[in-house]
């Protein structure tokens, strides 16, 4: 499988990555060099075998669902580029 | 007190606890050692007057008797690991001037017992890299050269300030992060020692994640006995990580020294490589023959899905990292660059503060995750890493204690000889060390010798689930045999 300039442009839209014009091309070969050394996983018979969904054979553990972290607003927002009232500051997304 | 950056961990904590020095003494020889290393830019932040702080409440504890096992010990932390109030970057700049409000789990531990911070060491960016390349503050440099050459060579990746701070003696022990070899890799390039202990050993807890099924903390050191007892303290079972298994953390430090007479090492043919240096060759077959001088008994084993790791990994590990990375996105931390709209603001974003490999990752990672390819590359790579399991579950099972593997297929390369057009070619720095991560195991690197060059190589010894302990033992072995590794003079 490999990958056109569209692909290029969708998967980095996809990826919320801004790619000048200038950069899909580039971009392109990369990632098809990458894709086509990787295609040699076909060669491997997985029929029938479980992928692997647990690095350790251990079960997920649970915890009692409760508040158990909390009420510092401050801290939160003490690295945001823009806050203002508790609140992060982004562009409008509503009308 | 130049000496006293030349003690080993072992060494400085008996002299700490016996009072032949003090921990502001061992402190201040680190920081002026770092003050003169500045060109090997290895820390990338330096942090004296916590250091100082740290190492007067460590005497103050020294005093009254109540040492912890790493009392006034100085490390370099890697700055994937968050510290509270001591800014952590991931040497990304989409971080920018990020100071965590909390301290990573594994820190935490070596705080409660007693070492103290020197500063903030350099890594690839999100420790995506084998070279320490892609740091946004630039390559770290390896103390050691070429015999007759002052090409500035590359420390290995990603853990590659951690591997030279322990190298150039800026610190007595340092932490790293292994995904694919970055803990193993750099030690390997550097003559140190590193291990990458089992998946689930150290929480993950406030570690900056890159592929959460593969991320590992470990030690960097000069010796393996100084590697078990740093271990020890990083780990432990932390309930804020779903992944940190509970079981107990034994005392590393009592495995040094241990018999491996009658232990099973297999020598697996699938790492053979074509074009392997004939250097390396020769180490591994010698590490074999001081393991059988020793007790142990070598068996030929097969782990024949072997050459499929390294591009499952490129499907698993990006795959990972590109929902990791979709946290950075201007709005809660880090750099923010405006756009027209929301998800122009994100795009810029991301553009800006991402460098170009973590790019490239995070579109093959979006790419094989999104719909229509799922089931080609993540689902089938997510197969063959149960196949890659099982063949180490199998000659486990048949009996075999340990693998004896080289480390790296190279020693350490120039500063930029590898950053040209092909993205692979740098990926199979980590051939021999990317099955331990696929398949959870604990693996060592320990110096082995040095090549035509003069230049350190490494071996790997890889364990089974949980069993450190044997890879102490053994790896000790290794390191009585070839001699302890005689780390560069400084020429900084």
């Amino acid at each position: 499988m490999s990958v056109d300039a569209a692909d290029v442009r969708r998967i980095a839209h996809l990826a919320r990555i801004s790619l000048d014009e200038s950069r899909v091309e580039p971009m392109r070969g990369e990632i098809n060099g990458i894709l086509g050394w990787i295609e040699q996983l076909e060669e491997v018979k997985v029929e029938g075998v479980e992928p692997m969904t647990s690095v350790t054979p251990m079960k997920l553990p649970m915890r009692k669902d409760e508040v158990t972290d909390g009420g510092y607003a401050d801290k939160v927002l003490a690295n945001a580029p823009n806050a203002d009232d508790n609140f992060f500051l982004v562009p409008k997304v509503v009308e | 007190m130049a000496e006293l950056t030349r003690l080993t961990l072992a060494e400085a904590r008996d002299g700490l606890r016996g009072k032949k020095f003090s921990a502001r003494e061992i402190a201040d020889a680190h920081l002026s050692a770092i003050e003169k290393a500045r060109v090997l830019n290895a820390y990338i932040l330096e942090t004296p007057d916590r250091a100082r702080a740290m190492a007067a409440d460590s005497d103050a504890r020294i005093a009254k008797g109540e040492a912890g096992p790493l009392e006034g010990i100085p490390l370099g932390i890697k700055d994937l690991f968050a510290t509270e109030g001591v800014r952590t970057t991931a040497c990304s700049k989409i971080l920018g001037n990020f100071i965590p409000p909390y301290e990573s789990s594994v820190t935490a531990n070596l705080w409660r017992d007693g070492a103290v911070l020197l500063g903030k060491l350099n890594n690839d960016e999100f420790a995506m890299g084998s070279s320490n390349d892609t740091s946004c503050f630039g390559p770290v440099q390896n103390p050691w050269r070429r015999r007759g050459s002052n090409a500035p060579l590359v420390p290995g990746g990603s853990s590659g300030g951690s591997a030279t701070a322990v190298a150039a003696h800026l610190c007595l022990g340092a932490t790293g992060t292994d995904t694919g070899g970055s803990i193993r890799q750099p030690a390997a390039f550097t003559g140190t020692v590193g291990i990458k202990p089992t998946y689930g050993r150290c929480s993950r807890w406030g570690v900056v994640a890159f592929a959460s099924s593969l991320d590992q903390a470990g030690p960097f050191t000069r010796t393996v006995r100084d590697a078990a007892i740093l271990l020890r303290s990083m780990s432990g079972h932390d309930p804020k990580d779903s992944t940190s298994v509970d079981v107990g953390v034994p005392d590393f430090e009592t495995a040094v020294g241990k018999s491996i007479k009658g232990r099973k090492i297999g020598i697996p043919k699938e790492y053979r490589v074509p074009n392997m240096p004939t250097e390396i060759e020769k180490l591994w077959l010698q590490g074999a023959e001081w393991l059988k001088a020793a007790g142990a008994e070598l068996v030929d084993i097969s782990l024949p899905h072997t050459k499929y790791a390294l591009p499952a990994y490129y499907i698993v590990a990006p795959a990972e990292a590109s929902s990791n990375l979709a946290r950075y996105d201007g709005v809660r931390y880090g750099l923010r660059e405006d756009g027209a709209n929301i998800v122009g603001m994100y795009e810029k974003t991301r553009s800006a503060g991402f460098g170009p490999e973590v790019q490239r990752r995070v579109l093959i990672g979006t790419y094989v995750l999104s719909a229509g390819y799922y089931d080609a590359y993540y689902l089938r790579a997510q197969k063959v890493r149960t196949l890659i399991k099982r063949d180490f579950e199998t000659v486990f099972a048949d009996g075999v204690d340990a693998i004896l593997t080289p480390a790296t297929p190279s020693s350490a390369f120039a500063i930029g000889e590898k950053a040209g057009a092909d993205p692979v070619e740098m990926y199979l720095n980590d051939i021999f060390t990317v099955t331990v991560n696929m398949a959870g195991l604990p693996g060592i690197s320990v110096p082995g010798g040095l090549d035509e060059h003069g230049l350190p190589l490494g071996l790997q010894l890889i364990g089974r689930p949980f069993d450190e302990e044997t890879l102490f033992s053994t790896a000790e072995v290794i390191e009585r045999a070839a001699g302890r590794m005689k780390l560069p003079e400084p020429w900084w």
